[in-house]
């Protein structure tokens, strides 16, 4: 599936969340529901800075693979969720159901590595072949 | 008694409803652990980044 296909997707299925930006590590903008590109890529370069500083505060021993994080505030919360080497980060209003925006964020994620489904064609008929009928008594 | 018990329940549910809207950051991990922070020191470089994305992605809706 293609990003503005995974992005459709997400506006039909979460009430939730309000603006989407997916991207790469380095910053590189996959695709965004925004509609200014300036500001999808302002998004996804404090989202990549939110993640390093989230890692590096978060003082694993094990230095563990990140997966997502939500930052919640008054005005809203914010998620960055890692698929790969994709990520999304996204806003939602304050107090989402926060799994199912997770949820949500992550399949729009893996739609991207799955291939559209196919249009099946319509089967085409055979042509009927017209059998002579032979008379049985000659 | 009863309006103890009721300002009691009153306000243990304000106690919770605040702890909920308290600004917080929670990282998850492959592994399914989560960190999750509150500190002041720790989470208010964080949180100002978050204030900026909400900024910019100006808090409009999907459809």
């Amino acid at each position: 599936m293609d990003v503005a296909a995974a992005l459709e997707r997400l506006r039909e299925i979460s009430s939730q969340v309000r603006a989407a930006v997916i991207f790469e590590r380095g910053g590189k903008v996959v695709g965004s529901t925004l509609a200014d590109e300036e500001r999808a890529k302002q998004v996804a370069e404090e989202a990549e800075a939110l993640l390093r500083e989230a890692e590096q505060r978060s003082d694993r021993p094990d230095g563990g693979d990140f997966a997502q994080l939500e930052v919640a505030l008054q005005a809203g919360s914010v998620f960055v969720v890692r698929d790969g080497e994709r990520l999304i980060a996204a806003t939602s209003p304050p107090e989402p159901t926060v799994g199912l925006v997770f949820y949500d964020l992550k399949s729009c994620l893996r739609e991207l590595e799955t291939p559209a489904p196919k249009k099946r064609q319509p089967a085409k008929r055979k042509p009927a072949t017209r059998v002579k009928k032979t008379d049985a008594k000659s | 008694m009863l309006l103890g018990a009721g300002s009691l329940a009153g306000t243990l549910l304000f106690r919770r409803r605040l702890a909920r809207r308290r600004e917080r950051v929670d990282v998850y991990f492959g592994d399914g652990s989560m960190v999750s922070l509150a500190k002041p020191d720790e989470t208010e470089p964080l949180l100002r980044r978050a204030r900026q994305i909400l900024e910019l992605a100006g808090q409009e809706p999907l459809s």
